[in-house]
């Protein structure tokens, strides 16, 4: 009887059958909502706060794409997903867009058949360790148990990081941010490791931050950033440049809060052509004028959207670091709107 | 005799005593505790070391309860209250209680919807449950899954009647079918019908979207106990009618359809839950056609039902199995052919049979239904382990927020165990 | 049913509506039905697959198993290191699967006797304390019970540096065993060459001579009805010679206990904490099943059953063991093996708590790696498939042994 199964099921996929996803700009516009995949919760980066409503740094570009292609920033359903299934979701359509602190690596990128749009955060894999310790390199670490996250690129690095410097380590792995931090702080192990901006979020919700110290090593390069899906690079450009509207804006002075004004009438030709009052650069991509205005009105501009979620003025208290602009000595250097 | 005794005998009193009452070691609670507690030196001992338990327990779990923090906003606060006391903060039951049982998505404003539904859902399980309530309710239990729908889901109420609709009118082109031209008519009869209804009345609920309609919940917003609930019933209830068909087929003299069958339960039996949820979570939207795309939860159903199925099958089958040859030559005898003996004759009695273990399998099933967790759901687990547990207010509340969980399954659980107990005592006095 | 001829028929010719009409060909056509049905559903969803694969550019390919994994293990039952391929990384799972599913199946067979069996003992207190703990544990689901099971060691059980210091807030038990919210260490034995392999022949016959002597005594009192004491004869063939040939060979096996070294314990075993919780909850959570069908295997035994045994004059524990529990058995075993099978299954709930059972490795980080959603959770269900295909057909083999043998 399983034929029975699949006819149901056949059925079931015929009735819920969607358009066909040849264009995501259309399905989008159709179904008047941005399916947007974020993680089941990271404190700062994605999480929904206590009315369930997702909050935070990657949180923001999806609302930032929202606003740019359908005009309102809460038309956004989050899908939240784990790292073993956040690239189904995204190959396989249930999902329009990734933006869950996820790595730019090469076999992502060619291998798994993803189109990283750009970088919103630039990590690094850190450790925490207690400060009482008494451990202040991580070339100390020989022996120590150490708890990963996972399902990232933490792991990998990880043993590489371990193995070229010669120490052993004892992994333990852990399925969810919440039961890591758990386990640190009843000293279940040793050291924690995971992305740098991470450890700074999760240390600032320990009852005692500043028992606990992250130390200086950096063992690898984690650019985060948006993904779209290969092979529909009209999408992939509404994305990109939704977030590179975000970074031009930061550093042209372009906020949520003198936008309205510098859209009257601005003195810098690109800041007009960014608010749509001067040039066709929405259209190129398919939208309106002021889709990038909408997207900088929602969160405001890359600044802003960093210093309300994960800034020195939150609990979480990143520092800007190498995401600060290119003009300010870090990495975020938008090509131009032009 | 007598006399000769009280002549011969006349020591002996004439009179009866009155009756004294039994010596304390022999009565009420004393007795009692030395049947039961104290019997013999190894029960003596026994007993002592389970009251040691229960004692040591009670010392520690009741301060803790007992003293609970209901009303804080953060794990913080709540530390702050009971400087480092052994005592509960419960307030993150009050804080975020609403998503442990509707999930993080459903509209706070909405929450009457399916709480109604669950209160219903009592009232409409009764009649099936209980043979003694009126038969008339049964009419509000066949319109319970459409009143559901409409209460959890929203959208116009015209969506779910079309639907009932559709069934009645098949139900009923089935039936006059049957009668004339068999069974295997009958069922093509009513599938038909049925469809044509669900169709056309498709295009009188899409014409009339606003008529009585609550705000539409896409099923991705569903989480919590209510996503657990919702996965259980749906999952179950689909998973019956498949059951018996699983079984029918493994019990059948043809070769290809009971070799489809077998393959099919011992496959399913053989691998565990999670890997079918990975299927659903990871694999799954490969199969469909390209370009459509189905909802996780209703992929999530589809595995479950399939994994329920075959364990309903199995316990069919034993029911099958249990009845006596002579009711299947019986049938056969009066010239039924085969589906009116299996619908009339045997059928009925393989299912009472088999009820508690179904009702095993379902509350098997309703446990099970927290590991969608794991693939990312907010279920009620998945709720606790993600942003309950992961919020920066909340982080390290296990014991209080595990425990609930634990007791809401317990309540249903052992509601339904307890049911099933109940009913197969009811059911063995006419099989003995 | 339906493949009775209908008499009278006879050689009348065929035509296509009998194909429906008689019940002969009736069958034929029904089953011809299904399996076109089936191969057309099958082919439809391989060919979505293919589509859908081929849209995406994605292929299926068996290379990743070759490639090296990249990633750590922690409880490594065969050598293993971040440079060995993906394939034995899975299998490194599946043995922690094995491992994990044994203790546990062990455990719950002994937790759910004893509480089976004082379930329906006659000490009040004792038999309520039992049916609350089966209640308990049978109608919460089991992924609870890692998870508190889990999280509470860990915030419960002190960590390896309260061990160290001039007033050590934790001590070893015994100085061997160390409970730390790490896991648990215990001594391991060391062996010393050939000696050591001489030792363990030695218990190992011991153990046989143990078993010769007793199905020796039985039959001796079978036979001619000779007592031969048991107990003491037991014990001294169980250990005289093993301690003979310890202290001839000049103590070839010694008990490395382990040290607090470092950040962490060395030597010894380490059982981890995740293979605690989660050995712990699948036996007791199965536990709790195991004791129902126990309960139930006992009272399917009749009172008289019982009575004969005591007015046979044998005291309560003989009759439990002598008559009621080998009756008992043959109405348990076949749930028991349900049970093991589901114990192997729920083992994959693994994922919870990070041990690294099969589906933490192959279905786990390495399909989190690679992206061979299809590949890995393919062969993970062959794994699984295979394990539970080979505990029923070897529990079964058993189950028929011990089948009431019918006169």
């Amino acid at each position: 009887m399983k034929k029975s199964v699949i006819l149901g099921a056949m059925t079931v996929a015929g009735l819920a059958a969607g358009a066909a996803s040849a264009a995501t700009l259309d399905d989008v516009q159709a179904r008047g909502t941005l399916n947007c995949g974020v993680t089941t919760g990271v404190p700062g980066f994605g999480e929904p706060d206590a009315d369930g409503v997702w909050q935070g740094f990657d949180v923001a570009v999806c609302r930032a794409v929202a606003a740019a292609v359908l005009g309102d920033g809460d038309a956004v359903e989050f899908v939240p997903t784990t790292g073993k299934t956040r690239f189904t979701a995204l190959a396989s359509g249930e999902i329009d867009m990734l933006a869950r602190n996820t790595t730019w690596t090469f076999s992502r990128d060619v291998d798994l058949k993803f189109e990283f749009v750009g970088v919103n955060y630039y990590d690094g894999q850190g450790f925490m360790v207690p400060s009482d310790l008494g451990v202040t390199s991580a070339a100390d670490l020989d022996g120590a148990t150490v708890c990963i996250q996972t399902g990232t690129t933490t792991e990998l690095n990880l043993a590489d990081y371990f193995r070229a410097n010669g120490i052993t380590y004892e992994p333990v792995p852990v399925e969810t941010g919440s039961e890591a931090t758990q386990l640190f702080l009843a000293g279940s192990c040793d050291v924690y490791t995971t992305d740098r901006s991470a450890l700074a979020a999760q240390r600032a919700n320990f009852p005692t931050p500043s028992d606990y110290m992250v130390l200086p090593e950096v063992v690898s390069k984690e650019p985060l950033g948006p993904l779209v899906r290969h092979g529909d690079s009209d999408w992939g450009d509404i994305v990109r440049w939704t977030l590179n509207a975000l970074i031009t804006a930061e550093e042209l002075g372009v906020t949520s809060e003198n936008i309205e004004e510098l859209s009257g009438g601005s003195s810098n030709p690109e800041v007009e052509r960014l608010v749509g009052s001067a040039g066709t650069l929405g259209e190129m991509l398919g939208l309106d004028a002021e889709w990038a205005k909408r997207a900088i009105m929602v969160g405001g501009n890359y600044g802003e959207i960093f210093a309300s979620n994960i800034g020195e003025d939150t609990n979480i208290g990143l520092a800007r670091g190498l995401n600060a602009q290119w003009t300010d000595g870090g990495l975020l250097y938008s090509p131009p709107f032009r | 005799m007598s006399d000769k005794n009280s002549q011969s005998v006349s020591y002996v009193r004439e009179t009866f005593l009155e009756q004294s009452p039994p010596p304390l070691k022999e009565a009420g609670v004393v007795k009692w505790m030395r049947e039961n507690l104290f019997s013999g030196w190894a029960n003596s001992l026994l007993t002592i070391v389970a009251i040691y338990f229960v004692v040591n327990i009670i010392i520690d779990v009741w301060p803790w309860f007992a003293n609970g923090v209901w009303n804080t906003k953060s794990l913080a606060e709540c530390r702050e209250i009971l400087q480092g006391a052994n005592a509960a903060c419960f307030s993150v039951l009050q804080e975020r209680g609403n998503q442990m049982l509707f999930g993080i998505a459903y509209p706070a404003d909405q929450y009457w919807r399916p709480t109604l539904g669950f209160v219903l859902l009592f009232i409409a399980a009764g009649p099936v449950l209980f043979n003694k309530l009126p038969k008339q309710m049964l009419y509000f239990s066949a319109a319970y899954p459409f009143l559901a729908f409409w209460l959890i889901w929203g959208g116009t109420i015209l969506t779910p009647i079309m639907i009932a609709l559709g069934l009645i009118a098949g139900y009923y082109a089935f039936t006059n079918v049957e009668r004339l031209k068999g069974f295997a008519l009958g069922v093509v009869a009513g599938v038909a019908a049925a469809t044509v209804c669900v169709w056309l009345g498709g295009f009188i609920s899409g014409a009339l979207p606003g008529l009585i309609a609550l705000e539409v919940i896409p099923s991705r917003d569903m989480g919590g106990f209510m996503l657990n609930m919702i996965l259980g019933t749906i999952c179950v209830s689909l998973s019956l009618p498949l059951g018996i068909l699983l079984a029918l087929g493994r019990q059948s003299d043809l070769p290809i359809i009971k070799g489809i069958c077998v393959v099919f339960i011992e496959f399913i039996r053989g691998v565990p839950l999670i890997t079918l949820l990975f299927v659903a979570s990871v694999v799954l939207a490969y199969f469909f056609p390209p370009g459509t795309n189905l909802d996780l939860i209703l992929r999530v159903i589809i595995m479950i039902t399939m994994f329920s199925a075959a364990y309903i099958a199995e316990v069919i089958r034993g029911g099958l199995a249990a009845l006596p040859r002579g009711q299947y030559e019986a049938g056969d005898s009066l010239g039924l052919d085969y589906a009116q003996n299996m619908r009339l004759i045997i059928l009925p009695q393989a299912l009472k049979i088999s009820i508690p273990g179904i009702v095993n399998v379902a509350v098997g099933l309703f446990k099970d239904t927290t590991l969608v967790s794991v693939i990312s759901m907010f279920d009620l687990v998945g709720a606790i382990r993600g942003p309950i547990l992961g919020s920066t207010d909340w982080t390290g509340v296990y014991w209080e927020a595990f425990g609930f969980a634990a007791l809401l399954f317990f309540v249903i659980c052992y509601g339904i165990s307890q049911y099933s107990q109940w009913l197969e005592r009811q059911l063995r006095t006419d099989h003995r | 049913m339906s493949t009775l001829s209908d008499p009278g028929t006879g050689n009348e010719g065929f035509h296509i509506g009998k194909l429906l009409s008689d019940t002969r060909y009736r069958s034929y056509t029904l089953q011809f039905i299904t399996l076109l049905a089936l191969i057309f559903g099958l082919s439809y969803l391989v060919n979505n697959l293919l589509t859908n694969l081929s849209e995406a550019g994605l292929n299926i390919s068996w290379d990743f198993l070759g490639e090296p994994a990249g990633y750590d293990i922690n409880q490594r039952p065969i050598e293993y290191d971040s440079q060995s391929t993906h394939a034995r990384a899975s299998i490194v799972g599946a043995i922690n699967t094995l491992i994990v599913a044994f203790l546990a199946c062990i455990s719950a067979t002994l937790i759910g006797v004893v509480a089976g069996v004082l379930r329906l003992s006659n000490n009040w207190l004792v038999s309520k304390m039992m049916a609350f703990y089966v209640e308990a544990f049978r109608n919460v689901p089991v992924l609870i019970w890692i998870l508190i099971i889990f999280l509470a060691m860990s915030g419960a059980l002190p960590q390896p540096r309260d061990f160290r210091g001039e007033v050590p807030e934790a001590t070893m038990l015994f100085d061997m065993i160390a409970f730390t919210n790490r896991g648990v260490y215990i001594p391991s034995f060391v062996n010393d060459g050939a000696a050591a392999v001489v030792f363990w022949g030695v218990l190992v016959a011991s153990l046989v001579g143990v078993f010769a002597y007793r199905r020796y005594a039985t039959k001796l009192l079978f036979d001619t009805g000779r007592l031969l004491p048991m107990g003491w004869p037991s014990v001294a063939i169980l250990i005289v010679p093993g301690l003979l040939a310890f202290f001839i060979l000049g103590r070839p096996v010694g008990l490395e206990s382990p040290e607090l070294k470092g950040f962490n314990f060395t030597g010894g075993i380490h059982l981890r904490l995740s293979l605690i919780a989660l050995w712990f909850a699948l036996a007791i959570y199965t536990g709790a099943f195991i004791a129902e069908n126990v309960r139930a295997g006992i009272q399917a035994i009749s009172k008289g059953q019982t009575e004969a045994a005591a007015s046979l004059g044998l005291r309560p524990g003989r009759i439990m063991n002598l008559v009621v529990l080998p009756q008992a058995l043959r109405v348990i075993i076949p749930p028991l093996i349900s049970q093991y099978l589901n114990i192997t299954k729920n083992s994959s709930l693994a994922i919870a708590v990070g041990y690294m059972d099969i589906t933490g490795t192959l279905g786990g980080i390495t399909l989190n790696q690679t992206g061979r959603a299809i590949e890995c959770i393919l062969l993970l269900m062959l794994f699984y498939l295979i394990v539970s295909l080979t505990i029923s057909s070897v529990m079964n083999v058993y189950n028929n042994s011990v089948k009431l043998k019918e006169r």
